[in-house]
C-alpha cells in the first residue's frame, strides 16, 4: 500500500468514525468533538485532492468558529440529554426508513452516472505553475464576481435582519457610556469640602 | 547510505523524524531559559532578585521546575469527564507544537515549505481555543468553566483583527508563503521591513497578538482575583505543565510571527552588508528579533495593570477589527495603484 493510499483511508475513516459517532454519543459535547474530528479529517482529504486553501478555510471557517459557536450553546445547555436519548429507541424505524429511502436514491443515482466527453480535463488540478489559491482568487472575485457579491449581499441582510429581530433597547438595566467615563476629570468628580472639627458633613 | 535516505519510504520518513526532532528539541530547551529570562524580567522591574537559587544565577529553575511537575500526583476532579479532562491539555500543547513545521529560520530553512503557511499557521491558532474550552467544561467545576468561557470569547475576537492585519501583509507581497513574505522585506535593510508601510497594523498585531495568547495585560482567562486560576484550576502535574509549555510556545510563535511580517525575519538590518559574514543575513537574526519580541512580552506583563473584560471586548471588535479592516482596504488602494512606487506593493519593484 502506498504512503497516499494510507493516508487516504486513515483519513477516511476517521472522517466516518466521527460523523457516526456525531450521532450515536449520549453526551452532546462529545458529539461536538466528534463533529470537529470529522471537519479535520475531510479538511485532510482536501489537502490530498490538492487543495489546500480549501482545507484552511474548512478548519478557520468551520472548527475555528462554527463549532467553537457549537460547543458554547452546546455547553452552557441546561437540558438532561440523556432523557432526550432515550426516546431514541421511538423514532427507531421512522429514521431507519429515511434512511433506507435516501440511500437507494443514492444508489439510483449512483448506478447511472457517467461523465460526459472531455470533464476529465476540468476534474483535473489547475494546471502550470498557478497556485490554487490564485485559481480560486480569479473565479470568485473575476469571473463570478457578481455571484459571489450577490451572495454576499444576502448574507449581509440576512445578518442585520437576524440583529434587528433580536434587539430589545432596556430601559431598566444601567448603561455606560464610554465617551462620558472618559472624559471624567477630578474637577467633575470630586468636591472638596472642608469639615469643621465635630460637625460631620 | 545517501540512496536510502532520499529514496525508500523507510528513509524519508527517518530524514523528517530527524529534521522534527532537530526543530523541536531547540525550541523546548530555547522555551525553559526563555520562561528564566521572563521571571527575570518581571522580577527586575519589581526590584527583585527573581529566581536565582538553582544552578549558576538560577539558570536551572525552569528544569527543576519542569522535574517538580512531572513528579507530582496526578489529581482528577470527581465528576470531570476524564477522557476530555486529558485530552485538553495534550491538544494545547501538540497545537503549539505543530505550528513550528512552516516557521523558515532561514531562507529555506523549513519543515514544510508550503504556499498557504501563513494560513495554516491562523487555522492553527484558531484550533488552540479548543484546548481550553475542553479543559475547563471537562473540569466540572465553575472558576475553570468561566475561564474557558472568557477564554474562548477572547481568541476568537482578536483572531478576526490579527487575520485582517495579515491580509494587508499578503496583498503586499502577493504571497501566502513566508520565504516570500521576507524576500519582499529585502532591499535596504530595515528601512524596506514591513514595519515601516504598515507601522499601525503593527502595533495592532502586537497587541492582538498579547491578547490571542491571553498573556498579561489580558490575561483575564486566568485572572487569579477573580478566577483563582481560569480554566486550569483543577489541572495538576504533567497535564499543567503540558498546558503551561503549550501557552508558552503559543507566545514564541507569536514572537516568530512579528519577526517575519514585520521585522523581515532573517534579514540584516542594516542596509547593503546582506553578503557579510556575521552582519549578513542569518538565522542569528531570526532568533535576535524573536528574543528582542519576547523582552518586550515580558516588559508588557511586568508594567501593565490587567485589563477589564468589557473594555478588552469593546477594543477587540469596536476598535481593532475596524482599524484592521479599514487599513485592508487602503493598502488594496496603495498598492492596486503602486503609490510611491512599490512601497506598498512589493511585486511592483521586483524585491
Amino acid at each position: 500500500m502506498t504512503v497516499f493510499a494510507f493516508t487516504f483511508y486513515l483519513f477516511a475513516i476517521s472522517t466516518l468514525i466521527g460523523g457516526l459517532f456525531t450521532v450515536v454519543s449520549r453526551n452532546p459535547v462529545h458529539s461536538v468533538l466528534w463533529l470537529i474530528l470529522a471537519f479535520l479529517s475531510s479538511a485532510g482529504l482536501f489537502v490530498m485532492l490538492g487543495a489546500e486553501f480549501v482545507a484552511m478555510l474548512l478548519i478557520i471557517v468551520y472548527v475555528g468558529a462554527v463549532a467553537v459557536l457549537f460547543l458554547f450553546v452546546v455547553m452552557m445547555l441546561d437540558i438532561d440529554f440523556a432523557a432526550l436519548k432515550a426516546e431514541m429507541t421511538k423514532y427507531l424505524p421512522l429514521a431507519l426508513l429515511i434512511g433506507v429511502v435516501i440511500i437507494m436514491q443514492l444508489a439510483l443515482a449512483l448506478g447511472v452516472w457517467g461523465f460526459a466527453d472531455g470533464v476529465d480535463g476540468r476534474l483535473a488540478a489547475p494546471s502550470g505553475d498557478m497556485d490554487n489559491t490564485r485559481a480560486l482568487g480569479l473565479l470568485i472575485y473575476d469571473k463570478y464576481i457578481m455571484l459571489f457579491q450577490l451572495a454576499g449581499l444576502i448574507l449581509l441582510v440576512a445578518m442585520i435582519g437576524a440583529i434587528v429581530l433580536t434587539l430589545r433597547h432596556r430601559v431598566d438595566v444601567k448603561r455606560q457610556n464610554v465617551m462620558e467615563q472618559m472624559s471624567r476629570d477630578p474637577a467633575m468628580a470630586m468636591e472638596l469640602r472642608d469639615v469643621k472639627p465635630g460637625q460631620g458633613l | 547510505m545517501v540512496d536510502f535516505f532520499t529514496n525508500t519510504n523507510l528513509g524519508i520518513v527517518l530524514v523528517i523524524l530527524g529534521q522534527c526532532l532537530l526543530l523541536l528539541v531547540p525550541i523546548l530547551v530555547a522555551l525553559a531559559f526563555l520562561m528564566y529570562a521572563d521571571r527575570k524580567v518581571w522580577a527586575a522591574v519589581q526590584i527583585r532578585k527573581g529566581p536565582n537559587v538553582v544552578g549558576p544565577f538560577g539558570l536551572l529553575q525552569s528544569f527543576a521546575d519542569f522535574l517538580k511537575y512531572i513528579v507530582k500526583e496526578i489529581v482528577v476532579p470527581a465528576g470531570a469527564d476524564k477522557a476530555v479532562f486529558f485530552l485538553a491539555p495534550m491538544i494545547a500543547f501538540v497545537l503549539a507544537v505543530i505550528s513550528w513545521a512552516v516557521i523558515p529560520f532561514n531562507d529555506g530553512w523549513v519543515l514544510a515549505d508550503i504556499n498557504v503557511a501563513i494560513l495554516y499557521i491562523f487555522a492553527i491558532g484558531s484550533l488552540e481555543v479548543y484546548g481550553v474550552i475542553m479543559g475547563g467544561w471537562a473540569s466540572n467545576s465553575k472558576y475553570p468553566f468561566l475561564g474557558s468561557l472568557r477564554s474562548a470569547a477572547q481568541m476568537i475576537s482578536y483572531e478576526v483583527s490579527i487575520g485582517l492585519i495579515i491580509v494587508g501583509i499578503i496583498i503586499s507581497t502577493n504571497s501566502m508563503n513566508f520565504g516570500d513574505i521576507v524576500a519582499a522585506q529585502s532591499g535596504a535593510g530595515f528601512l524596506s521591513w514591513y514595519i515601516i508601510p504598515h507601522f499601525p497594523m503593527f502595533f495592532l498585531f502586537f497587541v492582538s497578538a498579547l491578547a490571542e495568547t491571553n498573556r498579561p495585560p489580558f490575561d483575564l482567562p486566568e485572572a487569579e482575583s477573580e478566577l483563582v486560576a481560569g480554566y486550569q484550576v483543577e489541572y495538576s502535574s504533567t497535564p499543567f505543565l503540558l498546558f503551561m509549555i503549550g501557552e508558552l510556545m503559543a507566545v514564541v510563535l507569536m514572537c516568530a510571527l512579528v519577526s517575519l511580517l514585520f521585522l523581515g525575519g532573517w534579514l540584516s538590518p542594516i542596509p547593503g552588508v546582506s553578503e557579510w559574514w556575521i552582519l549578513g543575513d542569518g538565522p542569528h537574526w531570526m532568533v535576535l528579533k524573536m528574543v528582542f519580541c519576547f523582552f518586550i512580552f515580558a516588559m508588557v506583563k511586568a508594567i501593565t495593570p490587567r485589563y477589564r473584560y468589557d473594555q478588552l471586548m469593546r477594543i477587540g471588535w469596536k476598535v481593532f477589527l475596524p482599524l484592521s479592516l479599514a487599513w485592508v482596504v487602503i493598502v488594496a488602494f496603495l498598492a492596486k495603484f503602486e503609490v510611491l512606487g512599490g512601497f506598498w506593493a512589493r511585486w511592483a519593484i521586483g524585491a
